[in-house]
């Protein structure tokens, strides 16, 4: 058996009315069991359309146009949709940025998680109020039997986020799929909830793909980071590798403007312009009009990703090919 | 406190919200009666502090702790219910509209929202003109149109796009044009309410940026209102920290940061995530922010803290100012047993 | 100039290119206001003028049928009027009626909204109940109430110069609370945006936060329902004559051509009828279909813009 997950090539279009757009372009990456992904982008890098397409969950008009992704060794672009439907939920779970795209607002929590469980295992209904509490137990909610019986809107957004995520873990998955986890909560949660994520990839044995913008959260959890740019991955590596030795501008500019650290009020380092949008990306290195080192090159040719030293760490830049000779 | 010599003073400001709808949805029968239930929102509770010619005061704390509401309140968007403003030792949060518009064109804000600050109706130039024409009624149309043209500059904004609308544009430029809106009319203070978190990492510094250098240009005071705890290090003066409705401490940035005092700031502040830091000890917190409808008697901060005693529970902490310039509101603090 | 430029590349006119049922439901509405209001160049006959009208022309066939005459493309009406002139002249009395009772109802029925939407508290309540008043008073009973009473004050033949103002303001009077209900809703929605408050902060005056910042942005629902208004008015019109409460038949509207065409229709005279209500139920479904497309494109939820 390989890898946990392994995508591979994965390309994914949207047919709009002026012609396909390409969202994801050409991505591969790979995950083991208690490896912790990273996704890291800004807003339109492609971070949550990847994470979609892992559990083959994009909406119309988009569309997987090439590519495979490896789970446990089936290729998930080709199942259809029944058997994707008995594998997302059970082997993969997914979070989202809002608790309440999970939860139906109408049920008790009780009432969603063993629904959920009867629908993957078979079990008696009471054995399934079990697991649930089990699980709820394991993302520590204080006084999981009462919490049973509420609904969601009687619980407060982190609590709520917490439960989403022992839904998730319902079914034993090997993947958790986690997209802005705690975007919309506050400091405090949010370091509760990602040191539960952290925690639960070790003792429930599985595989962890976070998606997010905020650098610093992903270097505190992730085993590994891989940086988006416009629909495709522009840098990766270990975790520490990315923060502390940065080698794409691209990432090199996230790191440095981001705040702390530096003088306070001396200016932050910053990337002029902006990313672009999927239909006007420009020829060559998507990066180019951004980037501070570029040569000619740079305008023509769509720079590859290229493993840079041993420790996979690898970037898709022309001009660190040429830093790296002159070295 | 000297009132004239800061540029605004805050003196117990209350602000509460009913929520309770219309009186037919506050009447409720209990035990056979009839009763009448009001239900408020007690979002400012008895605020103080002033904020002194040109720095930057930032206030923060998790959402619902108020921090919005105080800048709305101080702005005279929300009619306090208790409690003074003044600005440069004149009380204004009593003032009519009318009565208020010479502090108008001094006092400014910028939003969170870059999508819904702008009317969408409106293109660049109408919305840039509209306060300096509104403020100065025999300005000549060619002043009006160098002014737009030299603010849109000082922002980054090319001015050749003056006549397009506010969907042309993508959140940083919307958030410039923000900005340029509020400094259309000279103002000396500033309220920016989260200005920077709808926005992308790296557009994040470069609105950072923007705002630093109108500070230093305008000589601008501030008052910045946010959650993201790294930014607030990087561009503040002082730090006002806020819980439910209520200050906990207020110091200067460096001295919060180094030796934060209240036992909520230590939590806070060790749960921000920091590059390249791993499994940061943070202090968990127990339990749940209450909410701001039933506010727990005494420190409001009794039942999550470690260090509360009976006095915590009983008694509403005062706010008291330390040998080090702090201002703190906790009664451990205050008997020395927390350093 | 630049906003024609700015039209012509919008989402707005590409979508109703693509749209044959737009374009066609549209194209069919534009010819027939075009029409009813060149009435006087277009028609053969003038209806009005009682000189040229022949009782003894009266209830003459199509002209492609037996008995048909082809000065009459559509035969006559029971008084000798030319068919085809007075439902031209028709059409333009419904379409004025239709349009000036939308007018009526939009202007009073979006200040009133927008003032209740904006001002809140008492002011909201106490306009908002006199809309549910009125809309719980079926207009059909406002109308006969109104024509009655006018009728016997100032006699029949004042009621016949006065009618169709006083439809206009029937029909519009019965419907304003749709516009009041549509717009205080989205004031509603509008008025705790950031935009709002940054236009308060600089100072603006009620009227003017109200009037150039909201009303703007409340207008796109607006736009929807006064399609659909339209329709409904012009129907609203045609019952109101056909039971003889509208437009008198010396000035006929669609209604009162289908009104008094009616008795005939036994007789034989299917015509007087038959045309003036086909007419009357394709312009009306022009105008529906035209506001199910302008729905669709302008509903925010499927386009952002």
């Amino acid at each position: 058996m390989g890898h946990l997950l392994e995508v591979r090539n994965l390309e994914v279009k949207f047919a709009l009315r002026f012609g396909d757009l390409t969202a994801i372009d050409n991505i591969s990456f790979t995950l083991d069991k208690k490896e912790k992904l990273g996704l890291v982008g800004e807003s339109g890098a492609g971070k949550s359309v990847t994470g979609f397409s892992i559990i083959n969950l994009i909406s119309k008009p988009g569309y997987i146009s090439g590519g495979s992704i490896l789970f446990e060794d089936r290729d998930l672009s080709k199942l259809s949709t029944g058997e994707m439907r008995k594998l997302r939920g059970h082997r993969i779970s997914m979070i989202f940025q809002d608790p309440m795209m999970t939860l139906n607002p109408v049920l008790t929590i009780g009432t969603q998680m063993t629904e959920t469980v009867l629908a993957h295992m078979k079990v008696s209904k009471s054995d399934a109020m079990d697991i649930a509490l089990e699980k709820l137990k394991k993302v520590y909610i204080p006084s999981p039997e009462k919490r049973l019986f509420q609904y969601p809107h009687e619980c407060s957004g982190g609590m709520r986020q917490r439960i989403v995520i022992a839904i998730a873990l319902l079914t034993n998955p090997s993947l958790i799929v986690a997209d802005e986890p705690t975007t919309a909560l506050d400091v405090t949660i949010q370091a509760g909830i990602m040191d539960l994520l952290q925690e639960l990839c070790t003792t429930e044995d599985m595989g962890l793909i976070l998606i997010t913008h905020d650098l610093a959260v992903v270097s505190q959890v992730t085993d590994k980071i891989a940086v988006m740019y416009a629909g495709r991955i522009i840098e990766t590596g270990p975790t520490e590798e990315i923060v502390n030795n940065p080698r794409h501008p691209y990432t090199k500019g996230l790191i440095n403007s981001l705040p702390g650290g530096l003088q306070a009020g001396s200016r932050l380092a910053q990337i002029p312009g902006m990313m672009p949008t999927l239909t006007d990306i420009p020829d060559g290195c998507a990066f180019n009009p951004r980037c501070t080192i570029n040569g000619p090159i740079c305008l023509e040719k769509l720079p590859e990703l290229r493993v840079l030293d041993g420790k996979n760490h690898s970037a898709a830049c022309h001009m660190l090919e040429n830093d790296q000779r002159d070295k | 406190m000297d009132k004239s010599n800061h540029l605004l003073t805050i003196e117990n400001l209350v602000k509460h919200f009913d929520i309770s709808g219309g009186l037919l949805d506050q009447l409720s029968i209990e035990k056979g009666r009839v009763k009448r239930h009001r239900t408020i929102v007690k979002a400012v509770n008895d605020v103080s502090l002033f904020i002194k010619p040109g720095e930057t005061l930032s206030v923060v704390g998790e959402s619902g702790c108020g921090k919005s509401t105080l800048a709305r309140t101080i702005l005279g968007l929300y009619p306090p219910e208790s409690g003074q403003v003044f600005y440069r030792g004149d009380r204004i949060d009593h003032l009519s509209s009318q009565q208020m518009l010479p502090y108008r064109t001094k006092m400014q804000m910028i939003f969170q929202d870059p999508y819904a600050s702008l009317n969408p109706r409106m293109n660049v130039e109408r919305i840039l003109e509209e306060p300096v024409i509104f403020h100065n009624k025999s300005i000549r149309s060619d002043e009006v149109t160098e002014k737009v043209a030299e603010v849109m500059d000082l922002v980054g904004v090319d001015p050749k796009w003056s006549d397009r609308y506010p969907h042309e544009f993508s959140g940083g430029q919307r958030q410039r044009i923000s900005i340029a809106r509020a400094l259309m009319v000279d103002p000396e203070f500033i309220v920016a309410d989260e200005p920077v978190s709808a926005l992308d990492v790296s557009i994040q510094a470069q609105i950072l940026n923007l705002l630093m250098d109108a500070q230093e240009k305008r000589g601008l005071t501030y008052l910045l209102i946010t959650h993201d705890l790294s930014v607030v290090e990087h561009v503040s003066t002082r730090v006002a920290v806020m819980y439910l409705g209520c200050l906990c401490e207020l110091a200067t940035v460096k001295e919060l940061y180094n030796s934060p005092r209240h036992p909520y700031t230590k939590a806070l502040l060790s749960a921000i995530p920091r590059l390249g830091v791993r499994q940061p000890k943070h202090i968990r917190l127990k339990g749940e922010v209450p909410t701001p409808i039933n506010l727990p008697p005494g420190c409001v901060f009794h039942n999550r803290c470690t260090y509360a005693d009976d006095r915590c529970i009983v008694e509403v902490p005062k706010l008291l100012e330390l040998p080090s310039g702090t201002f703190v509101a906790c009664h451990r603090v205050e008997e020395g047993r927390l350093d | 100039m630049k906003r024609w430029q700015r039209f012509k590349s919008s989402y707005f006119l590409y979508s109703f290119r693509r749209d044959p049922v737009a374009v066609s439901s549209f194209t069919v509405f534009f010819l027939l206001v075009a029409v009813a209001f060149l009435a006087p160049v277009i028609a053969p006959f003038n209806p009005y003028d009682t000189t040229i009208i022949d009782i003894m022309d009266a209830e003459i066939a199509p002209s492609w049928m037996e008995g048909g005459e082809d000065r009459f493309w559509l035969g006559t009406d029971i008084q000798g009027r030319d068919l085809f002139s007075t439902m031209l002249y028709g059409l333009r009395t419904s379409v004025i009626i239709g349009l000036g009772a939308v007018i009526f109802q939009a202007i009073l029925g979006i200040s009133v909204g927008l003032t209740s939407g904006y001002l809140g508290g008492r002011i909201d309540a106490f306009f908002m109940r006199i809309a549910d008043i009125q809309f719980s008073i079926p207009y059909l009973i406002v109308a006969i109430i109104t024509s009655a009473i006018f009728q016997l004050a100032f006699g029949v033949g004042r009621f016949e110069q006065m009618a169709m103002p006083l439809l206009i303001v029937i029909i519009g009077m019965s419907e304003w609370p749709k516009y009041a209900r549509t717009v205080r809703a989205s004031v509603l929605g509008e008025k705790n945006k950031e935009y709002v408050e940054a236009a308060r902060v600089i100072g603006l005056n009620r009227r003017i936060i109200m009037f150039r910042h909201i009303l703007p942005n409340t207008l796109t629902p607006v736009l929807v329902i006064s399609t659909i208004q339209v329709a409904q008015a012009v129907m609203s019109e045609a019952a109101l004559s056909f039971l003889g409460l509208g437009m008198p038949i010396t000035k006929p509207s669609l209604g009162s051509l289908i009104n008094a065409g009616f008795e005939y229709v036994f007789s034989g005279s299917w015509w007087i009828t038959f045309f003036p209500g086909i007419l009357l139920v394709v312009f009306t479904l022009v105008i529906i279909l035209f506001g199910d497309w302008l729905r669709d494109v302008l509903n925010p939820k499927l386009y952002k813009g």
